[in-house]
């Protein structure tokens, strides 16, 4: 009876995220039970991986096991022991009563002193057992997020093609912590279920089969129930699941493009549809909350079906003479204790399937295939000139759809090369060459006549400065921001390269100065001054060649001139890459990339290209149609 | 959670009736432990024994147990049976039933009522005891040697064979009344309940004597008691399923019911709101905070039914058992105790466990978006160095809580065994004192853990319900605040023939909260059928002039008109309808494009439709795609381009033919090519509509019949490009730095 009850509190001990989940009882079980839908494809392959993973923390699993079963030994001989008390209570008035004796205090006391110590010993178990589990199930937490974390920087970019940084995060904080919460606590219920059960089984039979057959038959009949139940409300779980999505996406879109609909009168129009979606919300929750809600009392009235069959038959065997009473009480006792971690055990598979769909998707992510690897003898350049060259160049993101087929070019060192095209022409794909985040499809990209491949990755990238449009900086204070160019820089060599890029004066009216810390989305410093930063720490980095993207409309006139200064500045006797927007930039340039759908479709200098009539001319004529007389 | 209490108001009456049914659940609950251990105790023991008035007994028997029975009570018993005997008219169906009819007479039960039994079961009891005591001691005298001291003559010295029954009712009166009496003290102590358990031995013989069949009364008692219990089961579940059905109408009712309201309020209000409250926390009191709410209302039916279950225990325990109640108290405040202690040292941790999982979350965010960067630098020891720092730290916090939480558990179990153990050596002796019997105190046990769970229950409602009050409160904070931009009480019409003249009379504005105007008195008058230009830095408020006309915000100081009417004078509709307004980030709705075009004008036709599209430079990637109009939009536009979203949304305002058109820096995200040959295309098309264009671009306004010129929420300069080129100051300076000075000419 403690056993059952106390079980529907302690089933989740652990803590959810902000969630509250951790305090709800059982709740969290059958719901996950309902959900359904996310199973796992290979089951037992991801269990023996996940106790392969398990690593050094078997043996502490087994020491659990160990404690887990001494626990529930405990915990099933206790009332068994304290039965012999009041036992021997009775006996004790009924000797009173003859007047032959009376309540051996002495007895009772000693019986009650022993069963305090047997629920002692398994509180202490329990707790020895759960600390274990805790350290062993954070510490897998702890490792499958360091794990994750190694591996990101170890994937191609490619694979973030096809994967947002959602799913990956998802990973790292959802699936982890899933597999964290429901493995330390469905493997303690499980050993314990299935020790009671074993246990009660044994004791069961040991006492007489044909009630314990008897006992047993109610559980199919229970399966049967659980199977149409949770068959029937799953259905409805996922349509609230569904619908709970859309309500949200309207919601946020809503919500999101607030002025849109403000502009376009569409109050109504969007109320009416939230209403739409709301009330078919409200028919599957209700719907699904009820029919989950009626597994525990069905599951109960089949349990107590059970329990008065078993009656039954322990009452025709005791008057047959076949078994003595006593023996027919305590087989009645087992029952009860019988039925409850077997509904557990049910419940626990679901919670399984749950851990292995995550620890799955972790799993996943964590065979993904991995950079090429680095080339066997790497070439190491004591001075780099700067000469790039590309030979034959073809790529595509799909091999099997080249963008860029048949391209080659020769930078030499200290020129300026620029990249022109209109927007999504794929201009960043020469930057992901270049540094080798994709590697060509065919031909070969040369720094000082070396295959960029035969390069160690780190080395190639230490040859490249990089300065994008989208400017990256992250939460630390500006100067860690600035120092990421070069760790070992000194504060005096930061500050240098902030002068350089125009953004020290900029820092110095900043509350903290160079210690301000950059929030978390990094909206506490203007775009352009973001962007003077990344400035600043490619000077840093002091880098034989450079990768620009140049400001465009998003940052104000004024910046835009210290940007452009400082880039100038940076880029004095550097081989650069230019992705340009300027024309003053792209006159100058000695090299012109244009690019179109993904492709280089011309090269060549100004001029060239103008007096050319082709594309690159339509798209520089057409900046400032309007001043020229038309 | 009170300010949202009215939305449980319609589903009172479910309310109610669940409450009700709460109640009816835990009776069930509360009466079938009874039934649970009389089937053990009495079906299985007493072999389906109920009380110590047999059904039928032999002449013999009677007369022996009648001995022991006093005066005013054998005119009862005697009335309680009939004897039957080979004369009697019911002697053929009887001895049936009685097959030692045929021998001997015997005495059958007539019909009683409980309370009838219930008397007469410790008179009968007490006697059958006794009987079979000496029944026993005949046979075998020496195997009750102690009873001696308390009988009037010494058992040993009975000849074997004698019949002491016979001695016995030979004794002169008084003295067998003095053995009674002293037999009725003895048994006192005993208790009813002990006396029909130890009777039923001596009565089940009884019964074989007779010739009952034992075990058909057995079983029947057990499946009849097994019946009562299943229909309590059933009952009780009945109550359950039907209180859950209506916990979840009402949850699921309400929740649904306050989200509409909460959608319907964030519909209804102006960017000053929005600003407020940001538009992300808008979107999580609209989903997940509401569906925390609709989880608590759930969950609200323990918080009936524990104290229900609660009170029913503690008014069942006091009746078994009042003396022992401070045991009851004891446990429940050292649960509570642990519970607090517990809580009070996880608590914070749990908070802090969100800010680490957060910061988890950050790093692992900036390591994915920032990765060509860090792959550039080749700082990715660095990051995963920051990453383990922030693993390290929540590992810390996620063990320390573990640990923490882990011993509740134990402890719990310890306390309620603890209890039951207690109960039981404090109940030992209130037994030895006869204050109590064992059955009561077993009953007392059962109760005082339907009390301390109840306790339990709550405790953990306790420690949730502040988290979910935090919901509510998030939930009522915007379903009270009233938008700050409201239509008239009586709107003023526009004039019928609209012209899309905008007038700018000394218009300040300020952003509520902000320390100083954005706007600074400005003046100025689009005419009808004009292209005006607002051109400057980033921050100098040019947006928020735009802002202006649709009503997105007030104006602070002085007005905006439009043909002459004030815009605050005019309902929000009417002068929305009349402008096409074309937002920086170009905002589409899931659906098709037709759809997001459709949404300016639900009965467009397929032409205007088209054109539209062409003259936002659209055709060439709506029409490139098989599926044209009926191309699918993602949730956001997420799956166009920013440059393709602008050009739709472009096309959407076009559909409307409204007589102003606001250009929200909407050309941002186009190459130079699109942006001139849109702008080439929109001035045929929006002929005589009045169209602002906000912008960046100098090249995108040069040409524009008012070209005005902000720096820092002033007015800075106002007029055509060659004319602001000659005398404005900061209009040549953005120029100068767009363009050279050829391309100026």
């Amino acid at each position: 009876m403690n056993q059952r009850d106390s079980n529907k509190a302690g089933d989740r001990p652990l803590i959810g995220p902000g969630s509250g989940r951790g305090l709800m009882g059982r709740g969290g079980h059958v719901r996950m039970a309902m959900m359904g839908g996310d199973k796992p494809r290979d089951f037992k392959g991801t269990m023996a991986r996940l106790i392969q993973y398990l690593g050094k923390y078997r043996s502490a699993v087994a020491i659990v096991l160990v404690f887990a079963v001494a626990s529930t030994a405990a915990a099933i001989a206790g009332p068994k022991i304290l039965g012999r008390a009041t036992t021997k209570l009775f006996e004790g008035v009924l000797a009173e009563l003859s007047g032959t004796g009376e309540i051996d205090f002495a007895y009772v006391g000693q019986i009650l002193l022993t069963t305090l110590g047997l629920y002692s010993a398994s509180a202490l178990f329990s707790y020895i057992q759960g600390w274990i589990m805790a350290n062993v199930s954070t510490s897998l937490a702890y490792r499958f997020r360091r794990d994750i974390s190694l591996k990101i920087n170890r994937l191609p970019l490619k694979y973030f093609d096809g994967t947002t940084q959602g799913e990956v995060l998802s990973r790292i904080t959802n699936d982890v912590d899933t597999v964290n919460q429901t493995l330390s606590q469905s493997l303690t219920q499980i050993i314990t279920s299935a020790v009671t059960v074993v246990g009660v089984l044994v004791m069961m039979l040991s006492i007489n089969w044909l009630m314990t057959v008897v006992a047993l038959l109610t559980i199919p009949l229970s399966g049967v129930v659980v199977t149409l139940i949770v068959k029937q409300s799953q259905k409805h779980f996922m349509r609230q699941q569904v619908y709970l999505g859309h309500i949200n996406g309207h919601v946020e879109e809503m919500y999101g493009g607030h002025l849109v609909m403000k502009a376009f009168n569409g109050e109504e129009r969007s109320i009416r549809t939230f209403t739409g979606l709301n009330d078919t919300l409200y028919d599957s929750a209700w719907r699904s909350q009820f029919l989950s809600g009626m597994m525990m009392p069905l599951m109960r009235f089949v349990g107590n079906v059970g329990y008065v069959a078993v009656a039954v038959t322990g009452g025709w065997l005791a008057a047959a003479g076949s078994i003595t009473v006593g023996d027919v009480q305590a087989l009645i006792q087992y029952v009860t204790s019988f039925t409850q971690p077997i509904s557990q055990l049910a419940s626990i598979s679901n919670v399984l399937q749950q851990t292995a769909a995550a620890a799955e998707r972790v799993f996943e992510f964590l065979d993904q295939e991995e950079e090429v690897a680095e080339a066997a003898q790497p070439v190491t350049l004591p001075k780099v000139t700067g000469q790039v060259e590309f030979r034959n160049v073809a790529f595509g993101y799909d091999p099997k759809q080249a963008v860029i087929h048949d391209f080659s070019a020769v930078a030499e060192p200290g020129k300026k090369i620029a990249i022109v095209g209109p927007t999504g022409a794929g201009k960043t794909t020469m930057v992901k060459l270049l540094m080798r985040f994709y590697d060509v499809n065919g031909g070969a990209i040369l720094v000082d006549g070396h295959d960029i491949r035969d390069f160690c990755r780190a080395d190639l990238r230490t040859m490249f400065g990089m300065v994008l449009q989208d400017t990256w900086l992250f939460n630390g204070t500006i100067m860690e921001n600035i120092r990421y160019g070069r760790p070992e820089a000194s504060d005096k060599e930061v500050i240098s390269a902030a002068k350089t890029a125009h953004v020290d004066h900029f820092v110095r009216t900043l509350p903290d100065g160079y210690d301000m810390e950059i929030n978390e989305e990094a909206t506490n410093v203007s775009q352009g001054e973001k962007q003077l930063l990344t400035i600043a720490r490619a000077v840093l980095a002091d880098p034989s060649m450079l990768i620009l993207d140049e400001a465009t409309s998003s940052v104000d006139t004024r910046t835009e001139l210290l940007i452009q200064e400082a880039m100038d500045r940076l880029m004095a006797g550097r081989t650069s890459f230019i992705i340009a927007h300027r024309l003053s930039t792209i006159r100058n340039a000695d090299l012109i990339l244009v690019m179109n759908d993904g492709d280089i479709v011309e090269k060549g200098r100004h001029q060239e290209l103008l007096e050319r009539g082709g594309f690159y001319a339509e798209l520089y004529n057409s900046q400032f149609e309007n001043s020229r007389p038309s | 959670m009170i300010r949202l209490a009215r939305y449980l108001k319609p589903y009172m009456g479910m309310v109610l009736l669940a409450i009700v049914l709460l109640f009816a659940q835990a009776n069930f609950d509360l009466a079938l432990p009874d039934y649970l251990s009389r089937i053990v105790n009495v079906g299985i023991q007493q072999g389906g024994i109920e009380n110590a008035v047999p059904l039928a007994m032999r002449e013999s028997q009677m007369a022996k147990l009648l001995i022991f029975v006093s005066d005013e009570d054998r005119a009862a018993v005697l009335d309680a049976y009939k004897l039957i005997d080979q004369a009697s008219p019911e002697y053929e169906t009887a001895v049936q039933d009685y097959p030692i009819l045929g021998t001997e007479p015997v005495y059958v039960r007539s019909a009683m009522s409980q309370e009838e039994i219930d008397r007469l079961s410790p008179v009968t009891g007490r006697a059958i005891l006794v009987v079979s005591l000496i029944d026993r001691l005949m046979a075998d005298p020496s195997s009750i040697p102690d009873l001696g001291a308390d009988l009037p003559f010494d058992p040993s010295m009975i000849p074997p064979g004698a019949d002491l029954f016979a001695l016995l009712a030979q004794l002169p009166a008084a003295q067998l009344e003095q053995i009674k009496s002293r037999i009725g003290e003895q048994f006192a102590l005993l208790g009813d309940r002990a006396i029909i358990q130890a009777a039923a031995r001596p009565i089940q013989a009884e019964y074989e004597a007779v010739g009952l069949d034992t075990h058909e009364l057995q079983t029947s008692y057990i499946l009849g008691v097994g019946g009562v219990m299943l229909l309590l089961t059933l009952s009780a579940g009945a109550c359950t399923i039907a209180v859950g059905f209506l916990a979840a109408r009402t949850a699921a009712g309400a929740g649904r019911d306050i989200r509409k309201d909460l959608f319907s309020k964030v519909e209804s209000f102006s960017s000053t709101e929005f600003d407020s409250f940001s538009t992300a926390s808008l979107i999580t009191r609209t989903t997940n905070d509401v569906t925390q709410i609709q989880t608590v209302i759930m969950m609200l039916r323990l918080a009936f039914f524990a104290p229900i279950m609660g009170i029913g225990g503690v008014i069942r325990a006091l009746g078994k058992g009042g003396s022992m109640w401070w045991l009851i108290a004891v446990a429940v405040l050292t649960l509570i105790g642990l519970v607090l202690v517990v809580v009070s040292i996880a608590m914070p941790k749990f908070k802090a466990v969100q800010k680490l999982i957060d910061r988890i979350n950050l790093v692992a965010r900036e390591s994915l978006s920032g990765m060509m960067v860090i792959r550039a630098f080749n700082r990715q020891a660095f990051e995963e160095n920051r990453f383990d720092k922030a693993n390290v730290d929540l590992t810390a916090v996620m063990l320390f809580i573990n640990r923490v939480m882990v011993i509740m558990m134990p402890v719990m179990m310890l306390i309620m065994n603890g209890l039951a153990m207690a109960i039981i050596w404090v109940g030992a002796h209130q037994i030895a004192e006869a204050n109590m019997q064992v059955g009561d105190m077993m009953a007392f046990i059962q109760y005082a853990m339907q009390i301390v769970m109840s306790f339990l229950m709550l405790t953990m409602l306790f420690v949730f319900l502040p988290r979910a009050a935090v919901s509510a409160d998030r939930i009522a904070d915007v379903l009270d605040t009233e938008p700050v931009i409201r239509d008239p009480q009586q709107p003023r019409e526009f004039a019928r023939a609209t012209h899309g003249e905008i007038e700018f009379r000394r218009v300040s504005f300020r952003y509520p909260g902000a320390p100083e105007n954005i706007l600074r008195d400005i003046t100025f008058t689009a005419q009808p059928g004009q292209t005006i230009g607002v051109i400057g830095p980033t921050g100098c408020g040019k947006s928020t002039l735009v802002n202006l006309i649709p009503r997105f915000y007030d104006v602070s100081e002085g007005a905006v008109l439009v043909d002459g009417v004030d815009v605050r004078e005019v309902s929000q509709q009417d002068l929305r309808d009349r402008i096409g307004y074309i937002p920086q980030t170009g905002t589409l709705f899931s659906g098709t494009i037709e759809s997001n075009l459709l949404y300016a004008d639900e009965n467009a036709s397929a032409e205007t439709l088209r054109e539209a599209i062409g003259v936002a430079q659209a055709s060439e990637f709506v029409f490139a795609d098989e599926l044209g109009l009926q191309a699918p939009i993602a949730q956001g536009g997420a799956n166009v381009s920013g440059g393709q979203k602008q050009r739709l949304s472009i096309a959407r305002a076009l559909v409307k033919k409204p007589p102003i058109y606001i250009f929200d820096d909407s050309f941002s995200a186009l190459d130079f090519r699109t942006d001139q040959a849109l702008r080439a295309a929109l001035k045929q098309k929006t002929g005589d509509s009045t169209v602002l264009i906000v912008t960046q671009r100098v090249g995108t306004i040069k040409n524009a019949d008012q070209i005005i010129v902000l720096e820092e929420g002033r007015l800075c300069g106002v007029g055509t490009h060659h004319h602001l080129m000659e005398c404005c100051e900061c209009y040549r300076e953005i120029a100068l730095s767009q363009l050279s000075a050829e391309e100026l000419a």
